[in-house]
């Protein structure tokens, strides 16, 4: 029988070596396990966070630049949702964790580019193979800070068109060509509201004019060099786009040529399979839904049309947070990933429009041709041509909030039935307590 | 204390070797009946200290964290450049900017903590007392009733969200049946606050009812028997004997649903789709945990959801003296 103070004495320190791996697990708990990345044999491996679809993977940039690099592993960390990418994004600036190269969305850059952010990210503007005059000018300018730094590459830019379904136009008794549809309503918004109460009186049963208000909202505000920043500051309510995109918006709905759906939502998605709207704004990024949630019974029936004014709705940049390990690397991956080359690569793979204008004049560009819209629509040339046309508006820290509270507004009026006093006055209070 | 090996004084201290030599001028027997006492009273403790350990870390630490920034303006991305406001936030949720969606929030988890548990509760009594009975199949239904409890969140409101969807949902396809028009369930306020109250109840039913069920059975057979010789049908019993028998572990289930449901979160979250992370494009069923993570993670401004986090945990305190009060009345009336 072993001596009891000998016995507890043990009991003891179990229990007092259970309380120090317990506390050693709480210390070690939070601590970063991105050590991992660069093994024995020097190999380096670059992650890279993204939103939506870049396209890198889908057109094989990743796996090119691993056979050019065989030092170097990729991995892609995708979230699907903007918002939810951005608030992770900002968690880890404080926390870390933040991946080698990170996307920045066009909303967010002037916020990125602020003294309260900027440095956080690595220059790009003197990276081995970066050429200032390849990007659109106002491109390059978003990205850069008040000191001259530049902290994204554009990766692409969201020129506006519109997409319509042909055979929904025919039976409503409108013109069906690109040419005669985009007479229809050359050079205002106004004319487009008005096409859409023509489509309405002879529609198809169970169909709208457009997917949503908000879609006409976003694309009469991105379509203006005034949106809702005026020489620095905050200035929605004085700025002519947002008063022209709400009247319109009021109009769409109470004339019932919205279906009233939200964007990006599953109905939203569900009704594209189902024929149920005969437009929807069309920024470049938009033929991917397009053809992902129509499907295959529906090719061939959309179609793309100039839209009433050129606009830029959306668009992205890489940016390389300075506190990576692999700085310098991440660097020449961003380079090269923007050059024009790979852009106009992911450009025939998913169809985002290079940010890159040395891109746009490379074969396969302006000349190409999307088989799903239209019969062969020349999505190439009209794209290419509205990227160049884009006149850049002032942007501010919350566009991107911004975009989102008037995008509710305009659904509180189609959705939730708001007058649009009341739906006006709710979008007021909204920004006004999110944004001080 | 009895010892075989016990050292002499000024000997070797042989195998205690927790005790060190010449340790006390009164001997070392008083020295290891103090030990031995310290050891009695000490061991629970360190054994005990681990779970405390780790509250600390991932409990008491963030509430306390969470406390200071409640008194500060500061941003998700830059936490080390905190701004002392005093109680500015906790005044813009109860008086200024906020002030309207903080108790439309209250409200929200109020009515939606009503929707859900209440229900839910009577559903789960009345399932256990006819699983109390001797049924066909009764051990498959009982572990089915668990099923529902073992499914996440995200895929039961997403299976619901469809049920519910305007474009081809189930919810409507059903109403169509009997004639009526069909809801767009998730834009108007009573008939989102509807649907997210069916999927809690969905989940969460079959779990309360296991509980009851437990407690049912530990209530004497005689009781039972003794009601029918009397002449009480089932309704009856269950009124007069079950129900009474079942009071602390009603109780209990109370307490734990309507903690949940001041902590509701998941459920209207995946359910707005885009707009569910402020509760509806109206915030027509934003709760608390919703308005928390809106204005901490979508505003990015932590210091006013690190307020909101306090007030509901001031409002779980609430719930929990409540609870204590009636816990102790139940027990003298008893």
């Amino acid at each position: 029988m072993p001596h009891p103070t000998e016995q507890r004495a043990r009991i003891r320190s179990v229990a007092l070596a259970s309380a120090a791996a317990a506390l050693a697990l709480a210390l070690t708990g939070c601590s970063s396990s991105g050590d991992a990345s660069a093994s024995a044999d020097g190999k380096i491996t670059l992650t890279v966070g993204t939103f939506g679809t870049f396209g890198y993977k889908e057109a094989g940039l990743y796996d090119a630049y691993m056979k050019l690099h065989p030092e170097i592993t990729i991995k892609e960390n995708p979230t699907t949702v903007e918002g939810n990418y951005w608030t992770a994004l900002q968690t880890r600036l404080s926390g870390g964790g933040l991946d080698d190269v990170q996307a920045l969305e066009v909303g967010r850059i002037s916020l990125a580019t602020s003294e309260d952010l900027a440095d956080a990210f690595a220059d790009l503007s003197e990276a081995p193979g970066v050429d200032k005059k390849d990007y659109l000018p106002w491109k390059w300018d978003q990205a850069t800070t008040a000191d001259g730094r530049t902290i994204g590459l554009g990766t692409d830019v969201g020129p506006m068109a519109i997409c319509y379904r042909q055979d929904l136009f025919k039976a409503a008794g409108l013109p069906s060509d690109p040419e005669s549809v985009g007479k229809l309503w050359a050079g205002d918004w106004a004319k487009f509201v008005e096409t859409g109460k023509r489509y309405q009186a002879k529609a198809p049963k169970g169909t709208y004019f457009m997917d949503s208000a908000t879609g006409l909202f976003n694309a009469v505000v991105s379509s203006s060099t005034v949106q809702y920043y005026k020489d620095g500051k905050l200035a929605y309510k004085d700025s002519p786009s947002v008063k022209t995109g709400w009247d319109l918006a009021v109009k769409a709905v109470h004339g019932r040529t919205s279906q009233g759906l939200k964007m990006f939502d599953t109905p939203w998605q569900t009704a594209f399979s189902k024929s149920t709207f005969a437009t929807t704004v069309c920024p470049s990024w938009q033929q991917a839904n397009i053809q992902q949630f129509s499907g295959p019974s529906n090719k061939g029936k959309w179609n793309i049309a100039q839209p009433p004014a050129a606009g830029n709705w959306g668009g992205s940049f890489l940016a390389v947070p300075a506190s990576g390990k692999h700085v310098d690397e991440a660097k020449k991956l961003v380079a090269w990933l923007t050059a024009p080359e790979q852009q106009a690569k992911v450009f025939q793979q998913v169809g985002n429009i290079p940010a890159n204008q040395a891109a746009h004049d490379l074969p396969g560009v302006i000349d190409h041709k999307n088989a799903y819209i239209g019969p062969d629509a020349a999505t190439g040339q009209i794209f290419s041509t509205a990227a160049k046309a884009i006149q850049p508006a002032e942007t501010g820290p919350h566009a991107q909030d911004l975009t989102g509270a008037f995008s509710t507004g305009v659904q509180l009026m189609e959705q939730n039935g708001k007058s649009p006093e009341e739906a006006w006055n709710a979008t007021v209070r909204q920004i006004d307590s999110t944004i001080q | 204390m009895a010892s075989t090996t016990a050292p002499s004084r000024n000997g070797p201290a042989g195998r205690q070797d927790t005790q060190p030599p010449h340790a006390h001028p009164s001997g070392p027997s008083v020295w290891r009946s103090r030990l031995h006492r310290w050891d009695t009273k000490g061991t629970p403790y360190a054994l005990v200290a681990p779970f405390f350990l780790v509250f600390a870390a991932f409990g008491l630490f963030p509430l306390l964290y969470t406390g200071w920034l409640s008194f500060h303006r500061v941003s998700l991305y830059n936490v080390d450049r905190a701004e002392w406001v005093g109680l500015r936030n906790y005044a813009d949720l109860f008086t200024g900017q906020v002030s309207h969606y903080f108790w439309n929030a209250l409200l929200n988890t109020f009515t939606l903590g009503v929707l859900s548990t209440v229900p839910q509760l009577l559903m789960a009594l009345g399932l256990a007392h006819l699983l109390n009975y001797r049924l066909r199949a009764r051990g498959f239904l009982r572990t089915a009733l668990l099923a529902p409890y073992a499914t996440s969140v995200a895929a039961a409101t997403l299976v619901f969200a469809l049920i519910f969807s305007p474009e081809g949902g189930m919810a409507n396809w059903f109403l169509g049946l009997f004639g009526a028009g069909p809801v767009h369930w998730e834009a108007g306020r009573w008939s989102s606050q509807f649907a997210i109250s069916v999927i809690v109840t969905w989940r969460w039913t079959g779990y309360n009812a296991l509980i009851y069920l437990a407690a049912m059975q530990a209530v004497p057979r005689e009781l039972y028997e003794a009601a029918t010789l009397d002449g009480a049908n089932r309704w009856q019993q269950f009124l007069h004997v079950t129900v009474p028998a079942l009071r602390p572990t009603i109780l209990f289930t109370v307490i734990v649903s309507t903690i949940g449901a001041t902590q509701l979160f998941g459920e209207p979250y995946l359910f707005g789709g885009q707009s569910g992370h402020q509760g509806g494009t109206d915030h027509q069923y934003e709760t608390l945990g919703i308005l928390m993570y809106d204005q901490g993670f979508h505003s990015s401004m932590l210091g006013r959801a690190s307020a909101v986090a306090w007030i509901m945990f001031g409002l779980l305190l609430l719930i929990g003296l409540v609870n204590a009060l009636i816990t102790r009345r139940l027990r003298a009336t008893q």
